[in-house]
């Protein structure tokens, strides 16, 4: 069954989580006694409904303070597809748990208050989004209850969202009115909104297009793990473990070895289940190369006609997550694929505050949940494709080299 | 797996003979092959297990010719670092944390690898792939490192150590849906069988030498199976007649029960019972 990973974001007392409470009740997704549990709290607090939203707030500060802290992850299937939600945090100290959500959506759900309009933190999810290159996007306009379904709010937000979306790399783009708290297009199609034509957020999430989203053409393989039995009974056996980032490869592939730029060809792509014709993104699988080449954790197997990018300066959008700030000159440890180096910035071009897109040129250093473009120079040479064209090889994460908390994400800008 | 055997130095596999231990033991077996497993398994022994269950824990470790490692929580009582509870039929579960923190210490483990999905609990839906647990081996959830596009970051210091949980995206469902496909064997208990039984506290308990009935609770026999596999001192039963993995598929698509709220009366103390153990150090 085919998978949608989805991120939420909205601000504060949006009803994010009383819409993911109202997906997973709707569709079945919700157990009695986690049901019971909700119950029982919302009426020990005097709520005057079942509050879905301590569905989905696990944490006991969380319950107390009645946010939401830190990325939560929820599962619900329907006879057509399973779902998993990052269901991220609104507030402005949380932006790198957006990002988290992010990196690995297949879709972003913003939520907009129908009696708010667009706000801030609407402007900043949606370019989140966009930095993270979220294929698809989708604005549900909630509390539309509130408004008495009325259809001129509706299509005056949706007229402002896109005017402000063209500013940004969106590729896919939707629109659902909605009211979590009733069901109203959340499940069901809403009778209070008959102007509406459009499919109910779950029929939306079932149907949007999601497998032409992988990068099908660049084949890449980072290697994970040498595999060498010692065993009698395989002798001389060496496989190259990994998951492929990208393109296909098959048994008789010539294939590049990065960085000794060696070529040979693929043998066989063999599991413990028996060996298989061809191996895609994101399978992890184990090749035997034809000849007996030097191969070993970090290096990529690539097309020697279409291979990433070899190089030391890299050019990235950065998105900062520590307290302490980044300033040009500090040398932090970089992760990109399977392999650590060390990197220092040796340029910031601008910050961007992610509100309003309003680059500063003059910035000198990055603070906590900033985004900017960097210049990094890094101790070995990457094999990298622009994060445009491939989130795998064009991604890296940072780590502060004393106390190892990782302290940056980075997307890396190329050429095409 | 492949990564966190690249980049520790000392990771273990919990094994208890559950069914997430044993799909996790299966991915382990397929990430090496056909090299064998890179690292021991390991077994937190509450003393309160079901036979059947460590019947089946040494007959599969001894098919991977694995290395075993029993850390006993008897012995972590004989050796007084943890007291029992007083009381009746009392439940060993949270004393597994102090076994299980002084076999990661003693064996200087740097990697723990758990079959935790975040659907099980509402404090492990927040948990991360890879878990940060400090010298005390506890964790800290305000402050778990952000986890981005699968990169992993497993820098630690000595003393420090990791839990690595693969199975965090899994359901109860798809657990059963990979252990069909795959044909793994599970042990028998997970099967309807005959068993006597009494209700406590809205649960179906076995009886046993560590559970006996008080003077107001009448035990009955009837077919019943295991969801989960715990303590048998907390690890209640469910009525069911399913005796086939594809009729527990069945079962499981239309339970409108989860497996914990069904059948762990650990997890039943309090709303955040999950989250206090974890923070201090559970699994």
């Amino acid at each position: 069954m085919e998978l949608l990973r989805f991120a939420t974001a909205g601000s504060v007392d949006d009803g994010k989580s009383t819409l993911i409470g109202r997906l997973l009740y709707d569709s079945k997704s919700i157990f009695e006694d986690q049901l019971e549990a909700v119950e029982r709290l919302s009426r020990q607090r005097g709520d005057e409904y079942t509050d879905l939203a301590l569905l989905t707030d696990g944490l006991r500060a969380e319950r107390e303070q009645g946010i939401t802290i830190d990325v939560a992850y929820r599962y619900f299937a329907t006879p057509l597809r399973k779902f998993i939600i990052a269901d991220t945090p609104g507030h402005t100290q949380y932006t790198r748990n957006m990002v988290t959500g992010n990196s690995t959506a297949d879709l972003t759900l913003v939520l907009v208050d129908a009696r708010k309009g667009i706000v801030e933190q609407t402007r900043r999810h949606a370019f989140l989004a966009s930095l993270l290159r979220v294929p698809h996007l989708l604005v549900c306009v909630n509390k539309m209850d509130l408004v008495d379904y009325d259809e001129a709010v509706f299509s005056r937000i949706r007229e402002e969202f896109k005017a402000f979306a063209t500013r940004l790399e969106v590729t896919d783009l939707a629109f659902i009115p909605i009211s979590a708290l009733h069901g109203d297009n959340v499940v069901q199609r809403s009778l209070n909104m008959s102007w509406y034509e459009g499919p109910s957020l779950l029929h939306h999430l079932e149907q949007v297009y999601i497998a032409s989203d992988r990068n099908l053409i660049d084949p890449r393989l980072p290697v994970q793990w040498v595999v060498r039995p010692t065993a009698s009974t395989v002798p001389d056996f060496r496989g190259y473990a990994g998951r492929v980032t990208g393109g296909v490869f098959r048994p008789g592939d010539e294939v590049m070895v990065l960085p000794s730029g060696l070529t040979t060809t693929i043998a066989a792509i063999d599991t413990f289940d028996g060996p298989v014709e061809e191996a895609f993104a994101p399978m992890s699988v184990m090749v035997r190369l034809a000849e007996d080449l030097d191969v070993s954790r970090g290096d990529l197997i690539c097309r020697p006609h279409n291979r990433p990018t070899v190089g030391q300066d890299i050019d990235a959008m950065l998105c900062w997550m520590a307290d302490r700030p980044l300033a040009e000159g500090d040398v932090v440890a970089l992760k990109h694929t399977t392999r650590w180096v060390r990197a220092q910035v040796r340029h910031l071009h601008y910050s961007l505050d992610v509100n309003t897109l309003h680059r500063d040129d003059s910035a000198t250093a990055l603070g906590l949940n900033d985004v900017g473009r960097v210049n990094l120079r890094v101790t070995q040479p990457l094999f990298y494709d622009s994060y445009r064209r491939n989130r795998f090889t064009g991604s890296f994460v940072l780590a502060a080299e004393d106390t190892n908390a990782t302290v940056g994400a980075g997307m890396i800008l190329g050429a095409d | 797996m492949r990564e966190v055997v690249a980049e520790f130095e000392r990771p273990v596999l919990l094994f208890s003979g559950g069914k997430d231990s044993i799909v996790m033991l299966r991915l382990a077996e397929k990430a090496f092959w056909p090299a064998r497993l890179p690292f021991p398994v390991m077994h937190v022994d509450t003393g309160h297990n079901f036979p059947e269950v460590l019947e089946f824990r040494d007959r599969r470790v001894a098919e991977l010719d694995a290395q075993l490692v029993v850390a006993s929580v008897q012995q972590s009582i004989d050796s007084g670092r943890v007291a029992e509870d007083p009381g009746p039929n009392p439940s060993r579960n949270r004393l597994q944390t102090r076994t299980l923190l002084d076999a990661i210490t003693e064996h200087r483990f740097d990697a723990v690898f758990g079959g935790a999905r975040r659907d099980e609990e509402k404090a492990r839906a927040k948990e991360r792939v890879y878990s940060f647990r400090d010298e005390f081996g506890q964790w800290d959830p305000k402050n778990q490192r952000p986890e981005l596009w699968g990169l992993y970051n497993g820098r630690h210091r000595s003393g420090e150590h990791i839990r690595v949980f693969p199975l965090s995206d899994w359901t109860e469902f798809d657990i059963w849906q990979y252990i069909a496909q795959e044909n793994i064997e599970v042990p028998s208990i997970y099967f309807s069988h005959r068993r006597s039984v009494l209700r406590r506290d809205g649960m179906l308990l076995g009886l046993n030498q560590f559970v006996t009935a008080a003077a107001d609770e009448e035990p009955f026999e009837t077919n019943v199976r295991y969801r989960t596999v715990g303590d048998m001192t907390c690890t209640g039963a469910v009525e069911s007649m399913a005796v086939t993995v594809e009729e527990i598929i069945a079962e499981t698509a239309v339970s409108r029960l989860t497996e914990r709220g069904a059948t762990r009366a650990d997890d039943r103390l309090s709303e955040a019972s999950m989250e206090d153990r974890k923070r201090e150090g559970y699994f």
